[in-house]
């Protein structure tokens, strides 16, 4: 499977030259990360090259990395991340692009490329807030009809800020501020790299 | 000529073919479909962000509420993406449990669908017929993990425990006397590996019924024949897999392609439909039950003769066993680390995917050292198929959407998340 994945590697470096900005393979996975004034023109040679062949689009999502590690990020917070697929060849590529601007995130649409990604680019603008020129129909998907905020970002509780109830003199549904405290059973905790090594001490 | 305008209907969410919390706003001209506007997230509960707040292994059973009609297949993508973060292996009896009860699940989802599938086009028996294998296998879930659909039962690095010896037997009440008892009874005396063999000896004679009441069926053709028509190209181009894709005439199958659990050590075959019509992906899945009989039946061979641990030994992934803990110091640390912590799984990011009953189900994981995952992203197969709803219904009529969301093979559980 390495093997499979050098030779991927090597046409990934003929065809995208200096537009990749770093690639990686770790647990039997090629990660390549590209800018985001290049990621449309990288995604239609990924697909178009016969010798790269990504004709399927697998998975499409947003990573919030604002707490990354319990400790302050310093790059940038917003990530793009796709999962390829090409059936000719039979291998999978992960692309990430790191969205430039950090208020008002946005990542070019790759909807020209690939169909399947319509739903997965709404998930990503509805959870996180990312937005992506070029879609013909960026709207919420998962949230309510009139959610206010992007619910998967780290600073987003994971009780959320409304509830909703029915009230009986009004008789209708309400939304009011959410009246539960937030709780952590288990904390949340990053070791040091020597953590549960017996040859450490 | 007057001015006629498209309408558009409300579909769902209560309608009982938008199986489960579907809502479709349908444009119409007359009774052809225009556009077809599915809203989902009426069942979001924010499975991944949940997870972001528990350890690994407290999400185990938030797996079998995703696609809550193939439990286990989700559970075995969330243990295949930690295993490979944590670069554990699985001992060789659990990758064949594993494979055994992916391929159970394969045959239940696939009696699910077909029986509600064949409800919504207008066959009502079948739903009779197929709830009848289901029950058999319910108490193969019930027997191996204690609970019928939500079992919990796949861990990292392996399975919670090894096969029972014995099945649960029926018992004399007021509403079943001892003789009924005893016949109910009769293929639960053994093993539970005898009993799913017992059923995997009557399954082919059971799929045999199906295909009588089905596949020649004037009314079923009639209804499934050439609707919801996916191309070859259009299906790579939607992200259609499993047996979408199967469908459409590609032979890809992870199962096959890139292979994980026992499944490069099993004998089996891919089906291939020809049209990618509604009719072919029923057949396609209809012989798919036949091939998951099989490699259970291959499976039980192997798991007869060869004893073994059943989850890794590591225990800094899975408990160690109780009487150890009860005895050894180290051990009992261990225990009370694993279950009050959790699990630490290195920093990196893996996506593990496999082969399930409703195509590709994977997770993402990005971790960044602690006990917690920092970001999961499921990728649901129904969600895309459901994507691909506007195109694959326009200029049908009305009842053929019906039979297109039927085909797709949706279940909202995934697909809201």
């Amino acid at each position: 499977m390495s093997a499979k994945l050098e030779t991927l590697r090597q046409n990934l470096q003929t065809h995208l030259g200096d537009r990749l900005r770093s690639d990686t393979l770790a647990l039997g996975e090629l990660t390549i990360e590209v800018a985001a004034d290049d990621y449309l023109e990288v995604m239609q040679t990924l697909r178009d090259q016969h010798d790269l062949g990504f004709e399927e689009l697998i998975d499409l999502c947003g990573v919030d990395y604002s707490t990354f590690g319990n400790q302050p990020w310093a790059g940038k917070r917003f990530a793009v991340v796709v999962h390829l697929l090409s059936i000719a060849h039979n291998w999978r590529l992960r692309v990430r692009v790191f969205a430039d601007d950090d208020e008002f995130p946005s990542v070019a649409s790759v909807i020209d490329i690939w169909k399947s990604v319509e739903w997965f680019e709404r998930e990503a603008f509805d959870l996180y807030g990312v937005v992506f020129p070029g879609h013909p129909d960026l709207r919420r998907i998962l949230t309510d009809y009139g959610f206010i905020g992007h619910p998967f970002r780290k600073d987003f509780p994971i009780s959320g800020h409304v509830e909703m109830r029915y009230d009986p003199e009004q008789a209708r549904v309400i939304y009011q501020p959410v009246t539960i405290e937030p709780r952590e059973n288990t904390p949340r905790i990053v070791r040091e790299d020597t953590y549960g090594d017996p040859a450490h001490g | 000529m007057a001015d006629i305008r498209n309408f558009t209907l409300n579909f769902g969410p209560q309608h009982p073919a938008a199986h489960g919390v579907l809502r479709l706003v349908l444009e119409l001209d007359g009774e052809v479909v225009q556009r077809a506007d599915p809203h989902i997230g009426l069942l979001h509960r924010a499975t991944e962000k949940l997870a972001e707040t528990r350890t690994w292994v407290q999400s185990v059973p938030y797996m079998d509420r995703l696609d809550y009609v193939s439990m286990m297949c989700n559970e075995h993508a969330y243990c295949l993406a930690i295993e490979k973060l944590l670069n554990i292996e699985v001992p060789e009896r659990g990758q064949y449990i594993r494979t055994m009860f992916d391929e159970v699940t394969r045959i239940l989802n696939h009696l699910l669908w077909i029986g509600c599938h064949a409800l919504d086009v207008g066959a009502m028996t079948m739903a009779l017929y197929t709830f009848r294998e289901r029950e058999d296998l319910m108490d193969v879930y019930e027997a191996v993990s204690g609970a019928r659909m939500h079992a919990a039962y796949y861990r990292p690095g392996g399975v919670y425990r090894d096969l029972p010896d014995r099945m649960p037997q029926y018992e004399v009440s007021p509403w079943k006397n001892a003789k009924a008892v005893a016949a109910f009874n009769e293929n639960r005396q053994g093993s539970l590996l005898d009993f799913l063999e017992d059923f995997t000896e009557r399954f082919p004679k059971y799929h045999s019924e199906y295909h009588t009441l089905l596949t020649d069926n004037r009314i079923w053709k009639q209804r499934l024949v050439g609707i919801g028509i996916v191309s070859p190209e259009r299906a790579l181009q939607m992200g259609f897999t499993g047996a979408m894709l199967r469908g459409s005439g590609f032979a890809w199958d992870l199962r096959k392609k890139q292979p994980y659990a026992a499944y490069d050590k099993v004998d089996f075959d891919i089906p291939v439909g020809v049209n990618g019509d509604s009719y072919d992906r029923y057949l396609v899945r209809m012989e798919e039950m036949l091939q998951s009989n099989r490699i259970i039946k291959q499976c039980i061979d192997w798991l007869r003769k060869n004893p073994g641990p059943v989850i890794s030994d590591n225990f800094k992934v899975a408990p160690p066993p109780r009487e150890s803990m009860k005895s050894n110091m180290e051990e009992l640390i261990h225990h009370f680390k694993l279950f009050t912590e959790g699990i630490h799984v290195p920093p990196g990011e893996a996506y593990a995917a496999i082969e399930h009953p409703k195509g590709e189900f994977g997770i993402y994981f990005v971790s960044d050292g602690a006990n917690k995952p920092y970001r999961m992203k499921i990728r649901a197969p129904g969600y895309v198929h459901l994507a691909g709803m506007d195109e694959m219904s326009r200029g049908h009529m009305i009842a053929d959407v019906v039979t297109i969301i039927g085909s797709q093979d949706v279940v909202f559980g995934e697909i809201d998340r």
